[in-house]
Parts: C-alpha cells; sequence; structure tokens
C-alpha cells in the first residue's frame, strides 16, 4: 500500500503544479467514449484568501477551455484492453482539446470506470488523553486504521475520513483543536485492480502526459450529478455508462460506497446487433434513435428500417418494429438495474435517511428509464445531469458526460483523502537518519 | 443481387483518425510558447539574416550598395532647397573680411550639407581680431556671416612687437610702429595682459599726467610701474595703486614734484613715499648742504 500511497502523494504534488501552470486536462476513459476537458485556472477566486467554498460551488475558479470527445478503442468494461489502441484515443482526444485549447497540457487528471471497484469501512482509534486534537493525532488515527487484506494485485485508489468522533460526539467533520480523550475515525477505502490503474498510468505516460489524479468514475459522476441535498442525506448516484455501470453511495457529503457492475450501454448494442442479425454500428444507430424500455400500442406500427450491405434485396429491406427494438433492450436494462440492486441491497442502502436514486451517465438517455428504475430500484428516482461548468461546450453538457464534469469538480477542489495529511512521526524512516550520521563518523 | 453503385452507407463507423506519435508530439511542441515564438520570428530571422550576409559578402555587392546609397543621399542633399548660393559677411574690416572669405567656402552653390556651421564659425572666432561670430544660412539659401571685432583697449609691448589689446585681455592684431595707435595707451611686462582692466583704471586716473605718461610696466606680475617721460617712474604698490597715483598727482599739484629732477617716486609702502633723485641733484643737494654747513661754521 505504501508504494500507491506515495504515488498518490505524488500525484497531489503534481496536481499543486498544475495548478501553479493554470492549466490542466481532464481525461474521462470511458468504454464507448474517450473525453478530454482542457481548464484554466485562472477565475476571480483563485486568489481569494478565505477558505470555504467560493461562489458557484467553487466553480468560478477555472473554466473550460478546450473540449473534444473521441470514439473510445480498447477499452472494455472500463478497463484498457488494448494499450495501443487507448492510447492512440487518448492521443487523439487530448490534441484535439488542445487545439481548442490553443495551450499546450501537461497534467491529466483521470478517471477509470471498470477495475473492479471495492468498498471497504475502516475506522481508528487513538488515545489523546484529555489533550487537544492536532494534525498530527488525525493522521495518528488514520494511520492506526485497520486496514484489511484486500489483496495484492489491488490498490487503494480513495481513501477519505468520512467521519471523526470525539469521545461521545459523533459526526464530526473536523475535529482539530476540540479537546477529549478518545479520538475515532471512520474511513472510506477504495480498492481497484493494480493492473487496471497500472495500464492507466501507462498510456497516458506514453502520451507524454503527467498524471495529477486519478478518481472512480462513479465517485466522480456522484460528485457532479448529485445536488447538495441529496449528498447530505443519502443518494444514490447510477452511472449508466458504455461498459459499466458505476454505483455510489453519498452521504453527509461524503461517498461511503462504490461498486460497478459490469453491464452497461454496449451490452444493450450488442443484444440488438445480436437480435437483429445487423452491425454494431447499425444497432447503436437504432438504439440511439429508436430505443426504449416501455413499448406502447403505438410502438407495434412504428417500423424501423435496418438495413443491410449483403446486396440480397429481402435482407437489405428488413424492418423491424420498435415494439420488438424495445422487447430486446428491456431485458438487458432490467438486468443491468437489478444488479445494481442487489449491490445497493449488499451495501445496505435501504437503512439511509435518504434513497434518492439518480440515474445519469449515456445509459439514462433510454426514453422511459426512469419509469422502469423506480419499479426496481423504488420510487425516488430521477435522471440526473451533471452541473454547470463555465465554458463547457453546448455538446458536453449531456448525461453521458457527468464524470468529465465531475472531474473538474474533483481538480479545483478535491475532498480530503488520507494522503493529504502528514505522514505520522514515527513513520518516518529513521534509518536515512541514522544512515546520514554514520556516514559523518565513517567519513570525519 | 449485389448493388452496383457502391454506396456509402450512412452507418459506418465516422472517420475517426487518430494522430500518429510524431504529429501528435510535433503538435505539443508548436503549442509551446517559446518554441513556437522560435518558429514564428527566429527563423524568418535568422533566414532573413542569412540571405542578407551570404548578398552582402560578396565586394561587388558591397560597392553597389555602397554606390546605391551615396547616390541616394547625393540627390537629396542637391535639392534646390539645401543649395547655399550666396554669402554675406557683416561687421568687421577689409583685413578681417578677407580673413574671414578664405575660410568659408569659396565655390558656390554648395550644399547646406555640406557646411560645418559650427566648424566654421568655431574657425572664424579663432582668428585674432574676431571676438564672436555667427554663422548662419538664412533666407534665400544665402550664408550670414556676423562678425563682432574685438576692440582694441591697449597696445602691449612684447620685445619688439607691439601688440593690440582688447579689455579681455586677449591680443587681436599687431602693429609695426607706435605712431599708428597713438590713442591707445601703452602698457608692458610680464603679466600685463591679465590686468588690463587695472591699467585702464589707472591710465584714467592719470588725469593731468596723461600727456607725460609713456606706459605702464608691470612688474613681477605683481604691480605697475608709471613711466612718465624724461625717463621718470612711478612705482605703485600692488594693493590699490590708483589712490597711490592719486596721491602722487596731490603731491605733483602741490609742489610741482613731478617737474623736477625726480627720478623715481617710490609709492611701493604707501606709508612712507620715497623720492629718489637723479644723479647731478642729488650732487647738488649734497653740495648745497655742505656749503651751508661750511657757512655756518665758518661764522
Amino acid at each position: 500500500m505504501g508504494d500507491l500511497y506515495d504515488s498518490q502523494r505524488a500525484m497531489r504534488q503534481m496536481r499543486k503544479a498544475a495548478m501553479q501552470r493554470g492549466v490542466v486536462a481532464i481525461l474521462d476513459v470511458g468504454t464507448s467514449k474517450i473525453a478530454c476537458l482542457v481548464l484554466r485556472f485562472d477565475g476571480p477566486e483563485q486568489f481569494r484568501s478565505s477558505d470555504g467554498v467560493g461562489s458557484l460551488a467553487g466553480q468560478s475558479q477555472f473554466r473550460v477551455i478546450g473540449a473534444a470527445t473521441t470514439r473510445s478503442r480498447g477499452v472494455r468494461f472500463g478497463e484498457i484492453d488494448a494499450m495501443q489502441e487507448t492510447e492512440r484515443a487518448i492521443r487523439t482526444a487530448v490534441q484535439a482539446a488542445q487545439k481548442m485549447a490553443n495551450v499546450r497540457v501537461d497534467h491529466v487528471i483521470a478517471c477509470l470506470s471498470g477495475a473492479r471497484p471495492r468498498s471497504y469501512g475502516l475506522d481508528g482509534t487513538l488515545d489523546v488523553s484529555g489533550g487537544m486534537v492536532t494534525e498530527q493525532d488525525i493522521s495518528q488515527v488514520m494511520a492506526s486504521c485497520d486496514v484489511p487484506d484486500y489483496g495484492a494485485d489491488r490498490e487503494v485508489l480513495h481513501a477519505q475520513p468520512v467521519n471523526f468522533a470525539l469521545d461521545h460526539r459523533s459526526g464530526l467533520a473536523d475535529p482539530r483543536g476540540q479537546v477529549g480523550n478518545q479520538l475515532k475515525t471512520d474511513m472510506h477505502m477504495l480498492t481497484v485492480d493494480a493492473t487496471a490503474i497500472h495500464n492507466l498510468f501507462y498510456c497516458i505516460k506514453r502520451c507524454d502526459l503527467e498524471l495529477a489524479g486519478l478518481a472512480s468514475s462513479a465517485y466522480v459522476s456522484g460528485m457532479s450529478s448529485l445536488v447538495e441535498d441529496e449528498q447530505e442525506l443519502g443518494a444514490a448516484c447510477i452511472d449508466l455508462g458504455g461498459g459499466s455501470t458505476g454505483i455510489s453511495v453519498f452521504m453527509k457529503k461524503h461517498m461511503i460506497f462504490a461498486d460497478s457492475v459490469r453491464m452497461g450501454g454496449e451490452h444493450v448494442t450488442s443484444d440488438i446487433s445480436m437480435g437483429l442479425q445487423i452491425p454494431a454500428a447499425t444497432a447503436e444507430r437504432i438504439k440511439t434513435f429508436y430505443g426504449g424500455v416501455v413499448a406502447t400500442g403505438m410502438d407495434d406500427r412504428e417500423m424501423i428500417e435496418i438495413g443491410g450491405d449483403t446486396g440480397d434485396w429481402e435482407h437489405d429491406r428488413r424492418t423491424v418494429s420498435r415494439a420488438e427494438l424495445i422487447g430486446i433492450m428491456r431485458p438487458r436494462v432490467e438486468e443491468i438495474l437489478e444488479e445494481v440492486r442487489e449491490r445497493l441491497d449488499a451495501a445496505g442502502f435501504e437503512h439511509l435517511p435518504g434513497q434518492q436514486i439518480v440515474l445519469t451517465g449515456g445509459g439514462s438517455q433510454i426514453p422511459g428509464l426512469d419509469g422502469l428504475a423506480s419499479k426496481i430500484l423504488g420510487q425516488q428516482v430521477r435522471l440526473g445531469r451533471p452541473l454547470r461548468v463555465q465554458g463547457l461546450p453546448q455538446a458536453a453538457i449531456g448525461p453521458a458526460f457527468s464524470s468529465a464534469v465531475g472531474l473538474t469538480l474533483f481538480a479545483a477542489n478535491p475532498q480530503d483523502e488520507w494522503w493529504d495529511f502528514e505522514i505520522p512521526a514515527e513513520n518516518y524512516p529513521a534509518r536515512s537518519l541514522k544512515r546520514a550520521v554514520k556516514w559523518f563518523k565513517d567519513n570525519w | 443481387m449485389r448493388s452496383l453503385i457502391r454506396r456509402t452507407s450512412p452507418d459506418a463507423l465516422p472517420r475517426d483518425p487518430a494522430p500518429s506519435r510524431m504529429g501528435y508530439r510535433y503538435q505539443r511542441m508548436m503549442l509551446t510558447p517559446g518554441f513556437r515564438g522560435t518558429v514564428r520570428i527566429g527563423v524568418p530571422i535568422l533566414l532573413i539574416l542569412i540571405i542578407a550576409g551570404s548578398w552582402y559578402s560578396k565586394p561587388e555587392n558591397r560597392a553597389a550598395l555602397a554606390a546605391t546609397i551615396e547616390e541616394a543621399k547625393q540627390s537629396f542633399q542637391e535639392r534646390p532647397q539645401f543649395m547655399v548660393q550666396s554669402m554675406n559677411v557683416v561687421g568687421g574690416d577689409l583685413s578681417v573680411l578677407t580673413e574671414v572669405a578664405a575660410l568659408l567656402p569659396s565655390e558656390f552653390p554648395v550644399s547646406s550639407f555640406a557646411l560645418d556651421l559650427e566648424k566654421i564659425r568655431t574657425e572664424i572666432e579663432a582668428l585674432d581680431p574676431i571676438k564672436s561670430a555667427s554663422v548662419r544660412v538664412g533666407q534665400g539659401g544665402a550664408l550670414e556671416v556676423q562678425l563682432t571685432p574685438r576692440v582694441p583697449v591697449a597696445l602691449w609691448r612684447d620685445g619688439t612687437v607691439l601688440r593690440l589689446i582688447d579689455a579681455d585681455g586677449v591680443q587681436s592684431g599687431a602693429i609695426m610702429a607706435r605712431a599708428e595707435r597713438l590713442d591707445l595707451p601703452l602698457i608692458a611686462g610680464d603679466g600685463a595682459e591679465e590686468n588690463i582692466a587695472q591699467a585702464l583704471r589707472l591710465f584714467a586716473a592719470a588725469g593731468p599726467l596723461i600727456d607725460r605718461v609713456r606706459g605702464l610696466v608691470r612688474m613681477g606680475e605683481r604691480r605697475w610701474d608709471m613711466v612718465l617721460d624724461r625717463d621718470q617712474r612711478i612705482l605703485l604698490p600692488s594693493e590699490n595703486p590708483v589712490a597711490a597715483l592719486e596721491r602722487v598727482i596731490a603731491l605733483n599739484d602741490a609742489q610741482d614734484m613731478l617737474s623736477r629732477d625726480v627720478a623715481v617716486v617710490d609709492m611701493r609702502n604707501t606709508n612712507r613715499p620715497t623720492l629718489r633723485m637723479n644723479e647731478e641733484a642729488a650732487e647738488a643737494l649734497r653740495r648745497g648742504n655742505t656749503t651751508i654747513s661750511t657757512n655756518e661754521a665758518g661764522n
């Protein structure tokens, strides 16, 4: 874990450097598209002295100056499958965004949707024995968390303290400066497959870019598409992506659970493709034009030309009714939502005070999805669109960009993570000092 | 049946070309401000310099360039607006005018760019009889020279030469004989020309003696001797010589002192004016004194 702990720290340093330069790129590596936004940090709030969240939820400090989307290549289930292809796709997106922004970008903040995220709730206790809680105590209490054995091939992506408790008082956001005997913390840790992260690292490095931050796409799309009271009271964000569906549960403005279902819009497309014997591109097209999940009588009469390129007249003039199309799509969408339901149940979502479920991502644009989702997931379902950020082009304000937009918020004001706090004093490597002393003794 | 005309299928994937690695790097490099500036400004400038340098390195090109520049300069400077047609010298007498004319351009018309007015002025002012001069190109392309001649106030005998000296002590010419300028007082001695004002004051104070004054001699670069005819001298002190001279004049008025056989009136010590008589006068005085004493002894 120390390895990633260090690399996360390095990424935070990199992010700081990017803020100094004022330009940072956002890269959403998805299964169906790769989006790149270029942000410029020079808004009026950039040098604001007072702390707290500024106007426009702290977004007035940056501006999107370049945006580009490209068809994703070589990504499956939100994980990089063919590195060369993905590298080319990233290059395409970054180049187009750079061209639009007309500035060179060196630092990139990326998110990934798959990689089998797994959530852990940790807690730690520290005896501060009547003293005042200092920054060092917070580092120590987080270091004292009992980290489960999450496996050698996994890496920590997020580790956020979600709650502090001092003696009998719980729900403290910031216990620093308070006096108590026993400091407790609850931490949410998200681990993902190490290989997925390493592949992404490698791809971004091959594009001559520096990774200045890494986030789970479920987390960032929750940040962008949940409104403040939903984040406060408890809500789940379902990001229906191309190859995977991200689930993140928020409460008290902290993510407390994240998961992903390895099914998404591309599975719907492949179902259509297989069911109607048509190429995937045609299937994608008729899905986006005519797709739906609730059939009405009218849909039996609406015939869709599905075409073909074989030269056989009978084959090339095939039509299907929209009802048939819906009949193919609905079971798959239902399956995805059922899976999401299972994951939410496993996480104990029903115990939260708020039961709001927000559907976002490109898949949430299927007509009638909210009706179907409310049958499966519960009554309080709404379709979410990402927050508006300054300078975002019209083409990039849809729900398909919620994770890209969330990543801009993540870049502007990231939540405190474990590695943002000081290293506990006793963990400093003592050996290096001893070696330095020994070297002096040997040489003088 | 296969369609003979190949139609582009609308369902075909949109063209989505990815940039090559080199293309991507090139674009990023061109977006780097320093590099872009170098390419857009530095490289053209370098090219221009190289081309110009290679052209200039050939001697015939250099000569042609110099000739072109010279020609352009010439044609500009010789425009009628800049030509000086005549000259007009004002002030000064004829001898001065001939000297000045030698310093001025002799051939007209001449371009005003070819005239160094400041140099001409300095040269004219360097002439002895000229105190100051103003040289300018005036209306109608005339070179106007305004001369202010020096006015001599005294003659300074320097060995055998008699020099004219103005009030500033600057010599403005020489004359052959004293008779040429009898109106000017004569001074002599080292450092006389530096105290011309005092000398003039002394001449002014000479009053009734002025007809007898031959001149003033500066002694030891310190004080004046006034030389009268009959080889009489009045030795004046270095401090306040005018008052001393006035005392001598008063004595002369009262006792006709200078018409007697006195060689030197020594006023160097103002508390004790001293007379030195001529030898015969002294002899006579001594004789007279002896006669008186013998008469007294005889009685």
